[in-house]
């Protein structure tokens, strides 16, 4: 079954829904009665063409931006004013430089008002799952890509949010860093019992990770091409040799080559 | 800096002084120029100790009273304006073009009107002084506020921060750079402004002692004068540097 966590330990809830969202960017329709629904402890994966409006979807569920049209909804109470309420992890690392790797993952914590002392115990407390032991008091400077990464997500976790955003997390790392990464997240996904959104460029990342994958072909995205991703877990890198894996992989192949003949067909038409 | 770097750093300045000052010696005995037209170093530093009570009782502390006190408001005011333009869409537009046009117009001639509306007593100086500093502290104190990472204020928008918040945690570290290259600028500006302010019009201070030196002739006092300004600039540019390496002791990472 394809829902990880949510299997059989809770009944399948809703965690973020899109309902008949539309957006537009400088007059350029990017989402157009656009719907979607994450549950409650799901893995899920966003891949598509570059430019497609995957980030933007990204800054819609975490309140950056408004929807022209549309309801975008958090939880069971279908809370609507985002900011403050998402883990969002960006593309770029975004630690601050003038901060220790303590205070840059207190960050969150101190913009809700919590007392010094007791966000660095909470940070300190969470170091050693993220591999981060011994470096409270290095500065990002002196960290490697990973931990860089690691930082930032930290940082997403401890805004104590159920919904963790992540844009392209590892898309910067080597290719040995970027394999360890995934496999740690996934044991993180586990151990936290959260729900991830994970837009990545990379058809095995994408695959290897969630329940299921949304293909986004073309903006303006009406649907996404939902593909579910029946593999067993707990999952291993080397999973991604395995024949059902690469079904998936060919599937999703297929429906971006689509996508990305159509917008050729169409730009020589235009 | 590592400290062979230092020393190495430090010889080399001290060598080319030295090479310097045994050059213009040479050429005023070499080409028997007259004292009042350049006098040899010997007679500046000679002069320096004969009037020493003069220039270190009192000259000199006016001056620098003046240099500090202005400097100190035209951070505070800098500051202030800065915040207003962080803050207002409005005060940025009404301001910052004027702000930007009054760089052009050459202080030292809107000096005198300082005078003329700020007297010729203490009060006048200093204003003298904010005409000088102001403008760079204003000038790289709000370009850094301005040009912090959107990103990074949208990602702390996302963890529900306020405006307050955002200035304070992510604009103001990140413009201190900025605000640091600014304010070595104005305390070597301020000494230029102190003595602007005296030559205007005053009974003491260096501005004033340098000019009366000049008009009597004294190319020595005057040198004399002179020398102490510029270590009066050095050592305040020195200071606001300390203040910047006692700041970001622990990392200089921010600089970049």
């Amino acid at each position: 079954m394809a829902y990880g966590l949510s299997e059989g330990t809770l009944a399948v809830s809703p965690m973020l829904q899109f309902s008949q969202v539309s957006f537009s960017y400088q007059q350029r329709s990017i989402l157009k009665d656009f719907s979607l629904q994450i549950d409650k402890g799901e893995f899920v994966s966003v891949i598509g063409p570059s430019g497609v409006g995957k980030s933007t979807l990204f800054h819609l569920a975490n309140g950056l931006l408004q929807p022209d049209a549309g309801q975008i909804m958090l939880g069971d109470n279908g809370e609507s004013n985002l900011l403050g309420k998402v883990g969002y992890m960006p593309q770029k690392d975004l630690l601050l430089p003038w901060r220790t790797v303590l205070e840059n993952a207190a960050l969150p914590l101190e913009i809700k008002g919590m007392k010094q002392e007791a966000a660095y115990r909470q940070v300190r407390e969470q170091l050693p799952i993220f591999g981060l032991e011994g470096w409270a008091d290095a500065y990002p400077e002196q960290l490697s890509g990973g931990m860089r990464q690691r930082v930032s997500l930290l940082r997403a976790t401890l805004t104590g949010s159920q919904l963790l955003l992540l844009d392209e997390p590892f898309s910067a790392l080597d290719g040995i860093t970027k394999m360890e990464m995934q496999e740690w997240l996934l044991s993180l996904w586990r151990q936290l019992g959260i729900t991830v959104l994970l837009i990545t460029h990379d058809i095995e990342e994408a695959i290897l990770l969630a329940d299921r994958v949304l293909v986004l072909k073309a903006a303006p995205v009406q649907e996404a091409v939902e593909v579910p991703v029946s593999l067993g877990r707990p999952r291993e890198g080397r999973l991604r040799y395995d024949p059902a894996f690469l079904a998936i992989r060919e599937q999703i192949w297929d429906i971006l080559t689509d996508a990305i003949n159509a917008a050729g067909e169409r730009g020589r038409r235009a | 800096m590592n400290p062979k770097n230092a020393k190495g750093t430090a010889r080399w300045f001290l060598s080319s002084m030295a090479l310097f000052l045994i050059m213009w010696e040479g050429i005023c005995r070499g080409f028997s120029i007259p004292a009042f037209i350049l006098p040899p170093p010997s007679d500046v530093f000679r002069s320096l100790w004969d009037i020493r009570e003069q220039l270190f009782g009192i000259h000199l502390w006016v001056t620098l009273r003046e240099a500090l006190l202005g400097l100190l408001l035209a951070i505070l005011f800098g500051i202030g304006l800065s915040m207003a333009m962080t803050f207002s869409r409005i005060v940025e537009r009404l301001v910052y073009p004027y702000l930007v046009i009054s760089q052009t117009i050459p202080i030292i001639a809107l000096s005198p009107i300082f005078i003329l509306w700020f007297g010729y007593d203490l009060s006048g100086k200093i204003a003298v002084t904010v005409l000088f500093t102001f403008f760079p502290i204003v000038v790289s104190l709000y370009d850094g506020l301005r040009h912090t990472d959107p990103d990074m204020v949208n990602l702390l928008r996302t963890m529900g921060a306020t405006q307050k918040q955002i200035f304070w945690k992510l604009q103001i570290p990140s413009s201190l750079p900025h605000f640091f290259s600014g304010l070595k600028v104005a305390a070597t500006y301020s000494v230029a402004g102190a003595t602007i302010g005296e030559w205007l019009g005053s009974s003491a201070g260096l501005g004033y002692f340098a000019r009366r030196a000049s008009g009597n002739f004294q190319a020595p006092a005057l040198f004399a004068s002179v020398v102490l300004l510029s270590l009066m600039g050095i050592l305040l540019f020195w200071l606001v540097s300390l203040l910047e390496k006692r700041y970001f002791k622990t990392n200089d990472h921010i600089q970049k």
